[in-house]
């Protein structure tokens, strides 16, 4: 039964692939986490998806969206199909940081570009002959990282407590930090991690208590980095509290409340927007950005929908330069794509200002962050 | 350490701890009666954390269309059976209750203004919302494989773990909330002051333990529950009802575990997935019970919450690793000092 349909089967699959490169079509694949722990992030990126360039010059790009529900798991399978099914040309995802490490050596394999929009500097550094296959869209820990050290230098804090997830995220903070803090001379007293699902942080609150640290910085993705804060707080710790690009989410305004006031974090222009010069580059990119999603969705995107939009402005600009050495769907044109990528300069996108290097494939520079603090319950440029 | 850091963690630990001892209790309690692992438990924590939540936020949950839905299904396949064992298609009146119960309640939310509601209403309505989901999932899920072994109970168990979880993504979304506490007030004791709240999950922890040991021992419904957990095809014999058995389990587990969500609501942030691992304590403490001694079982989940509290000050690295690796001395104790008996297949 089945053997009787196979030629017709095969015969109608070249037919299409046929008609496929005939429209010189490009396919970008798209790994979003729209279900599972990791939703938060994964469900603005996925509605980020209609927003993307369908037209660059004469090519028209097609995007084919997956799920990976979180799982590390399903991210590999979903990457293997995009690349062996669909024969993509580039791909945009995963969201969660743990499901891009493990997609590394697949699109390495593939000679298939990956633009990686999750938080970790760890898919891009340091870089090898796998990573030099994936690009980042957010800015690395290290850029945020010097910001808040610089502030804390300015305002003379000495002594720092770090709370973090015991997860890539927390682990690469700690990392960040310990190098960061020893050459401005401030030192970490106290290091705690706790878990993502802990109902409680009491114990390490009061290990940090102990310590009596002149700041407190939390590092910990969306929702889980307020509960930290909030039971510094209630315990009577009177020290400034830093948070990281990471908790920069409307819920960590609404679930901190009153008890997250004055806290500093160094972020995306996204966020404080209206207050940002019109010299600033990024903001007509951003708020074109935020316009269209806002008309598509009924609401305003978190950070993570940027990121994915950046990706696409990369594309954008790359495509071009690409089609010229070879044909959309081959491994000429992959990678042509990525070398035109990496030579990506001074490209205006949401987040800030991309600046490509073979060396830096994050490609932001102080231009892809400022620092905000929480007043009345918003975000507000500090000054 | 000092006296007042061991009372702080102490205070955090015994909090946490009688939430893992209701769920421990609400575990053994299915287990007992019907053989059912019950991991989806600790979705129903969640969602009475995150029903609360939305009342508050002045929104109807739309997790009463789960509960719709769900007696909608149910309603089919009563219909079902009742055609396949008389051949008629035969409605009661208790069907058609069940059946139209969620759809007047959906349309009186729709009409309230929840969010002035007093506190003791909200928590009212919001038990009244989720707790007929725990009848029903056994109704639909469980009641058809009732007499499957104990492996086949806890694979569909777990199936109804992942297709809840998936649900309450959808009904409730990725982000987490947080509900105003019963009070403000606290209570000074010594260096430390006691939060309202904790007091709260203590009392109501203890209050629902008494009444629960006073329904088992003094009631006619209680004493059918028990006997079906001692023998199941005596009790049957007898005249008990193993359905009924079945569903009055599931009624109290899913009862106990929203109060539970509803209570540590205001002191954490609670997500659609945070239940999960909430009641994975509770399950540690119920097998510290060995799973038959529910007053080992309660103590056993309140040292889970007191080793928790203290590994989180001592080794905040470790803390899941310490409090997940108590689970196997306490195996190796019970293998080797409890005669095993082979379950009757």
């Amino acid at each position: 039964m089945m053997l009787k349909k196979l030629p017709a089967a095969v015969a109608l699959a070249t037919l299409t692939a046929f008609a496929g490169s005939a429209f010189a079509q490009v396919k970008v694949g798209v790994i979003a986490s729209s279900t599972g722990p990791t939703a938060l992030v994964g469900i603005p990126q996925k509605n980020t998806v209609p927003l993307l360039p369908t037209k660059v010059g004469d090519l028209t790009v097609e995007y084919i969206t997956l799920d990976d529900a979180s799982d590390s798991t399903a991210s590999v399978t979903a990457v293997k199909k995009l690349l062996s099914e669909q024969k993509v040309d580039a791909i945009i995802g995963p969201s969660g940081s743990p499901n891009a490490m493990g997609a590394i050596q697949f699109v390495a394999e593939a000679g298939t570009p990956m633009l990686a929009p999750v938080g970790t500097a760890a898919v891009v550094l340091p870089m090898t002959e796998q990573k030099k296959w994936v690009f980042k869209t957010t800015q690395n820990d290290d850029i945020i990282a010097e910001a808040l050290i610089e502030h804390m230098s300015k305002t003379g804090i000495k002594t720092l407590g770090l709370i973090g997830t015991a997860d890539p995220y927390g682990e690469n903070w700690a990392k960040v930090m310990a190098g960061l803090t020893e050459k401005a001379g401030i030192k970490i007293v106290a290091t705690e991690k706790f878990q993502r699902s802990d109902s409680s942080v009491t114990g390490q609150a009061l290990k940090i208590l102990g310590a009596k640290p002149d700041a407190v910085l939390v590092t910990a993705p969306g929702g889980p980095s307020v509960l930290p804060h909030t039971t510094l707080v209630d315990m009577g710790y009177k020290g400034q509290m830093y948070q990281t690009h990471g908790a920069a989410l409307p819920d960590f305004l609404k679930l901190g409340g009153k008890k997250v006031e004055g806290t500093i974090l160094a972020a995306s222009l996204m966020l404080v927007l209206d207050e940002m010069p019109d010299s600033n580059p990024s903001k007509k990119v951003a708020a074109d950005y935020i316009a269209a999603y806002e008309k598509m969705h009924g609401h305003k995107p978190a950070t993570f929908g940027a990121n994915v939009y950046d990706a696409g402005l990369l594309l954008q600009q790359a495509i071009p330069l690409a089609a010229q050495k070879g044909k959309p769907g081959t491994a000429e044109f992959r990678s042509a794509l990525r070398d035109a990528l990496e030579q990506t300069k001074e490209l205006v996108a949401t987040q800030g200002v991309y600046n490509m290097t073979p060396a830096d494939h994050s490609g932001f520079d102080e231009r892809g962050r400022v620092m905000i603090t929480v007043k009345d319950g918003t975000w507000k440029l500090l000054k | 350490m000092n006296l007042q850091i061991a009372m702080i963690l102490g205070q955090d630990g015994i909090t946490n701890g009688a939430i893992y001892a209701l769920l421990a209790l609400s575990i053994l309690l299915v287990f007992t009666v019907t053989r059912v692992l019950f991991i989806p438990l600790g979705e129903f924590v969640a969602f009475g954390a995150l029903t609360m939540a939305a009342f508050q936020a002045g929104k109807a949950p739309a997790l009463i269309w789960l509960v719709a839905g769900f007696a909608v299904a149910v309603a089919t396949a009563d219909l079902l059976a009742s055609y396949r064992n008389s051949g008629r298609l035969r409605f009661s009146s208790a069907q058609a209750l069940r059946l139209t119960y969620p759809f007047v309640l959906g349309y009186a939310l729709y009409q309230m203004p929840l969010a002035d509601l007093p506190m003791s209403v909200q928590v009212l309505l919001t038990l009244a919302i989720v707790v007929p989901l725990g009848p029903q999932t056994y109704r639909l899920f469980y009641q058809p494989i009732a007499s499957a072994p104990v492996l086949i109970l806890l694979i569909v168990s777990i199936a109804v773990h992942v297709a809840l979880v998936g649900l309450a993504l959808l009904v409730f979304g990725p982000s987490g909330a947080k509900t105003a506490p019963f009070s403000e007030a606290g209570l000074a004791l010594g260096p430390i002051t006691l939060n309202s709240q904790t007091l709260w999950v203590i009392a109501v922890s203890i209050a629902l333990i008494i009444v629960l040991y006073q329904f088992f021992e003094r009631t006619i419904y209680g004493k059918a529950l028990r006997a079906t957990a001692i023998n199941r095809v005596g009790a049957q014999l007898m005249g008990i009802s193993p359905v009924f058995a079945g569903k009055a389990s599931f009624f109290l587990a899913t009862l106990i575990a929203t109060l539970s969500g509803v209570l540590i609501a205001p002191i954490t942030t609670i997500y659609y997935d945070s239940g999960f691992i909430i009641s994975l304590k509770g399950f540690i403490g119920s097998i510290i019970g060995g799973l038959v001694s529910y007053p080992i079982a309660a103590l056993g989940a309140v040292l889970v919450g007191l080793l928790e509290a203290f590994s989180a000050f001592w080794a905040s690295t470790y803390k899941e690793v310490i409090v997940f690796t108590l689970i196997i001395p306490f195996l190796l104790w019970r293998s080797l000092t409890i005669r095993h008996v082979e379950e009757e297949e």
